[in-house]
């Protein structure tokens, strides 16, 4: 029970941070899109903030049996049932090893609540589209798939995200 | 009060008011030309149903008034206030005419040729100025008689009130029936009413003072005016406690219901089951939590109460009777008794039984499509129906009624039934099962194939039915809902369908259950019951072949470890399994292994997201009360995956499929050897049952040998049997062949049953046949053949029989064995093939006739007399007829021995008749045969 509280609250301040963040860079103007980065592995990427329903903390899962090993399981949002995707599966990285609370960026999907099970949330960054550049042609193709295209950061590469195609498995 | 007829009154009352409001809108926007449209399909509508129920009067009335509608609308006729007072005019009879059905479900005596003759003017043009002086009323009241023109005038001008006393002081005394009830106005005060009221003035004074703008006047009953012109302010509207009277009666239905979009419903619903979810939750909170909650408990139970109530509240808003579903058949059956020339009764009970509108919705289709397959299918033409002794009018009776929680639909008719061998032939020819399976069938297990996608049993496909797209829908959608259908067929007598359905699908009954540390819910409704397993429960799983079983009461049921279909692994491994969940899937039984069982819930199943919906154990998932997510089990994909360890529990119960498998009782002798249960060997291929001293068995060769009458007997241990100890006696079951005998070492001889083989699961162990419910108890029955070639090996064949050739195994005389029966053909063919032949076993006379047309050739052919389809003499006498296997030597071997079929056999070119346990003549016989 404790833990769920807890949950609630990191949720809630979660939320609180992104509406402020959202805020903060609405005024980006046309021709940018707003991006919350998270971490999966090492890399960073970036997931659109309009397809994001919500940001909540760990959940009790319920494993599904027989399911594809990308599908976590499945949690409920205040309601309603969201399927976990496992992303350090869906993009082919290697399993977590250590113990790590890790969080669910839900998304929607004709209807159905979706959570994308990454390591970290970072911020709400707006970039301009212009600056997107394509795929570097080396990159692996179970990451190259499931994305639109990277952005270059402050030392790093942000690789966005395209929800639906993560979807499509 | 009728449903079709509540219905319509309902509606035509919601559409009258709207013509009112739109006709005087009309009068005063004469141009409106989608006011126009509107009124004129409102009408049209009101005369259609009228004429669908036949109501004629209403009809004829509502026809004359869309007449002059059509008109207006397609600029015929130009609008006048003239000619919309009559319109009115109309509306208002037809008010009148409806009040009276509502109270008597009849329409009035009468008619309304007043009416009908002025809108028909108006109609043809002649009356826009006629109606407004009174004189050119006079014109078509004169064609009437005199009482008939009273009684129209007083309908008229006094619609309301009372529809029936009008005609009656003048008219017919049959309407007077009706008696004056409280606040009614009596017979007299409407007589005199009558009296004052002149028919063509008032309805000129209606015209030139429209009916709904004249006020009612309260005293007008007593106070009647002599003068004409006040006479229809007064009638129009009635007088006042009439007028009450009325205006109750004629929103009588109207009022008790609104309507409501279903989307709204649906929507309720989904809110009601978020709330019952949030109630359970809060009830577990408060069940299980150490907080000082004491203050919460009344308004949480009162919390939980209303919810209760609310859910049902609202479940019922969404019941309706079946009988709607029902209400286009009896329109189906009589054109298709036109249709196909045959005399059809429809009979339905239990048409007010309610249930879910979505489950309504989806049973509608495939109670339509059964029930013309029952009079398609199922009924005998009336010339046919007299031969076999039947009223020519075939019956389909439709039946519904609650059966715990669960709607049952019945479907049946009185015609030829289904004749399980049609149905097995037409699935063989449709590839669905071979005709070697469709033996082992029992007549119930052949019928279910008419559930098969692809398979019609009309010998010709009509306009009705018969295109192969039927049953096999019907199941899935009732299965779909959680359903299940049964069919039980009489030939000669009459198929009967039963469909059991929940009531609702939002809010299912679930049972949790848990295994390897995860929850699942399984719907009730599959459930039949729990028996718990394990230490101290009379219960126990057995294993036959690895494939977990249990007994139940006298059957054998198939068991599903949930921990392996799931592949889980962990959590609690002490109470592993421990409970069996009874569960049916149509005519299937089968219990799925949990390790615990829970309670059961109110569940809401929501489906599960796109990209899990391949998993077809699944039927969708929920919340539980402590909000934690499970998933439902889904019990018709569990059978699915798992079909082929099913067995239909008929076959356990039905006793005309225990004698599929084997033509006869067979007397056993049961035995217990090594580890597991009993096993069993038919008695007669048993010599004799002797004790061994086994300080006396020696050793040749690695076998185990014992003297024995002067020979030297080798010794064979049962499947699953331990080492012979040297010591001590052991029973040993002797085995004969020609001077040859064999003993097979046992542990302990049980008993001599007479039982049929009945082989349920197929063996998988050699020396095994399969395993057969024997006095209640999961056997083994044992394959003697195998332990006879087990036992002689070469030496066998070598030495006991003339085996033709001196050269070797090459030339090995050819044999066919063709017998039904598994247990023969097991017993047969090694015992053959140690003989020194070598022998093709099929098990069906059309698989011999398959094997002569791949060309195959062979030394012998033993045939068993009684088969399915093609019997033996049949085999025989194509095979002698005209075959390339004319030359071919036949031995028939059967249990049937008498003078006639010998005799028969002989005619139809059987070489040879030998019982078919005495092996000996047949080995005697076969090589001159071959020779």
């Amino acid at each position: 029970m404790s833990t769920e509280v807890m949950t609630r609250e990191a949720s809630g301040q979660e939320i609180d941070q992104m509406d402020h963040n959202v805020r903060a860079v609405m005024d980006g103007g046309h021709g940018t899109t707003q991006l919350v980065t998270v971490k999966v592995g090492p890399q960073l990427f970036g997931i659109p903030v309009l397809d994001i329903e919500d940001i909540i903390g760990p959940q009790n899962v319920t494993f599904i049996p027989r399911s594809s090993p990308v599908i976590q399981g499945a949690l409920n949002l205040r309601g309603r049932i969201v399927t976990a995707i496992d992303m350090r599966r869906r993009l082919g990285l290697p399993e977590l090893t250590e113990e790590k609370n890790r969080m669910n960026v839900v998304v929607e999907r004709n209807g159905d609540l979706y959570s994308l099970v990454v390591d970290e949330v970072g911020e709400v960054l707006t970039l301009e589209d212009h600056a997107r550049e394509a795929h570097p042609p080396t990159m692996r193709s179970s990451v190259r798939d499931v994305s639109t295209g990277i952005h270059r950061l402050d030392g790093h590469l942000m690789v966005v995200l395209d929800v639906g195609k993560i979807l499509e498995f | 009060m009728d449903e079709l007829l509540g219905e319509f009154l309902m509606e035509t009352a919601e559409s009258l008011g709207e013509v009112d409001v739109e006709l005087v809108n009309l009068e005063q926007n004469p141009n409106d030309h989608d006011l126009l449209a509107s009124i004129f399909r409102i009408v049209h509508t009101i005369k259609g149903t009228c004429g669908f129920i036949g109501l004629a009067r209403l009809e004829t009335l509502a026809h004359a008034g869309e007449n002059v509608l059509g008109k207006f609308r397609d600029r015929e006729l130009e609008v006048t206030p003239e000619a919309i007072t009559v319109v009115l005019a109309s509306i208002d009879r037809i008010k009148m005419i409806l009040a009276h059905i509502e109270e008597t479900e009849s329409e009035p005596e009468g008619e309304d040729t007043d009416l009908i003759a002025q809108l028909n003017q108006i109609a043809e043009g002649r009356m826009p100025s006629g109606v407004a002086s009174p004189a050119g009323e006079t014109e078509p009241a004169e064609e009437m008689s005199e009482a008939e023109m009273e009684m129209a005038a007083a309908m008229e001008a006094e619609p309301e009130p009372e529809p029936e006393p009008e005609p009656e002081p003048v008219a017919e005394a049959g309407t007077g029936e009706i008696g004056t009830r409280p606040g009614e106005v009596s017979l007299d005060e409407l007589d005199r009413i009558f009296q004052e009221a002149d028919g063509p003035e008032a309805a000129a004074a209606a015209e030139a003072d429209t009916a709904p703008q004249s006020e009612p006047e309260p005293e007008a009953p007593s106070q009647l005016p002599a003068a004409p012109a006040q006479v229809p302010a007064t009638t129009n509207k009635a007088p006042v406690p009439a007028e009450d009277e009325k205006r109750s009666k004629e929103t009588a239905i109207s009022n008790q219901t609104i309507r409501v979009n279903v989307e709204l419903l649906e929507n309720l619903m989904t809110m009601v089951s978020e709330l019952v979810l949030t109630r359970n939750q809060l009830l577990q909170l408060s069940r299980s939590e150490e907080l000082d909650i004491e203050r919460f408990t009344v308004p949480l139970q009162r919390l939980s109460q209303v919810t209760t109530e609310l859910q049902e509240g609202v479940m019922k808003t969404r019941m309706q009777p079946i009988g709607n579903a029902w209400s286009k058949l009896p329109r189906i059956i009589r054109d298709l008794s036109i249709e196909l020339g045959k005399k059809i009764e429809l009979q339905m009970y239990g048409a007010d039984t309610e249930l879910d509108r979505q489950i309504l919705e989806l049973i509608k289709d495939p109670l339509t499509h059964m029930v013309r397959n029952s009079a398609d299918h199922g009924l005998e033409m009336p010339d046919a129906r007299r031969a076999a002794g039947k009223s020519e009018t075939g019956h389909v009776v439709l039946n519904a009624y609650h059966e715990g929680g669960h709607i049952i639909v019945e479907i049946s008719d009185d015609g030829a039934g289904i004749d399980p061998a049609r149905i097995k032939e037409k699935a063989i020819q449709k590839g669905l099962t071979t005709e070697s399976e469709a033996a082992q069938m029992s007549d119930q297990q052949i019928l279910q194939f008419i559930f098969k996608a692809g398979f019609s049993t009309a010998e010709q496909v009509t306009a009705v039915s018969g295109r192969g797209v039927g049953m096999d829908v019907v199941r899935t959608n009732i299965e779909k809902i959680g359903g299940t259908i049964d069919l039980k067929a009489t030939v000669g007598k009459g198929s009967s369908f039963k469909i059991k359905i929940p009531l609702t699908l939002a809010i299912v009954s679930a049972l949790i259950v848990e295994t390897a540390g995860e929850r699942y819910a399984i719907p009730q409704l599959s459930v039949l019951e729990l028996v718990r397993t394990g230490e101290g429960s009379e219960h126990k799983i057995e294993e036959i072949q690895g494939t977990p079983i249990m007994r139940l009461r006298e059957r054998l049921l198939p068991l599903i470890s949930l921990r392996s279909h799931l592949d889980l692994e962990g959590g609690d491994m002490e109470d592993i399994e421990s409970f069996v969940v009874v569960t049916q899937v149509g005519p299937y039984q089968f219990g799925i292994l949990v390790d615990r069982v829970f309670d059961t819930e109110e569940i809401v199943v929501k489906p599960v997201a796109p990209i899990l919906r391949e998993l077809t154990v699944f039927s969708g998932n929920t919340i539980l009360g402590d909000g934690a997510v499970i998933m439902i089990l889904d019990p018709n994909g569990i059978a699915a995956e798992t079909g082929e360890i099913l067995v239909p529990q008929d076959k356990f119960k039905d006793e005309e499929a225990q004698r599929v498998d084997t033509d006869d009782i067979t007397s056993l002798l049961l035995f217990r050897s090594g580890e597991g249960g009993p096993k069993a060997v038919p008695l007669s291929l048993v010599a004799r049952i002797e004790m061994i001293d086994l300080t006396k068995v020696e050793t040749s060769e690695g076998r185990p040998l014992i003297q024995y009458r002067g020979e030297l007997m080798p010794l064979v241990p049962c499947v699953g049997a331990r080492d012979l100890e040297r010591e001590g006696g052991r029973p040993a079951l002797v085995f004969t062949e020609g001077r040859r005998s064999m003993g097979m070492v046992v542990d302990e001889i049980l008993d001599i049953v007479e039982e049929s083989i009945n082989i349920g699961m197929e063996a998988s162990a050699p020396g095994m046949m399969g395993s057969s419910i024997i006095n209640g108890e999961a056997t083994d029955v044992i394959d003697a053949g195998f332990y006879l070639t087990k036992a002689f090996g070469d030496w066998f064949r070598t030495q006991n029989l003339p085996a033709p050739d001196q050269n070797g195994r090459k030339s090995r005389k050819k044999l066919l064995l063709v017998d039904d029966s598994a247990f023969f053909r097991n017993l047969m063919t090694p015992f053959l093939s140690s003989a020194g032949y070598q022998v093709t076993a099929v098990d069906s006379a059309a698989a011999a006739m398959e094997l002569h047309d791949q060309g195959r050739d062979f030394d012998a052919i033993v045939t068993d007399i009684e088969m399915p389809n093609m019997d033996g003499f049949e085999l025989a006498r194509r095979i002698t007829t005209n075959s390339r296997w004319k030359k071919t030597p036949i031995v028939a071997l059967t249990s049937r021995t008498n003078a006639s079929d010998i005799e028969k056999g002989h005619e139809v070119g059987f070489y040879d008749y030998i019982e078919k346990l005495d092996r000996d003549s047949l080995l005697e016989r076969l090589p001159e045969m071959t020779s």
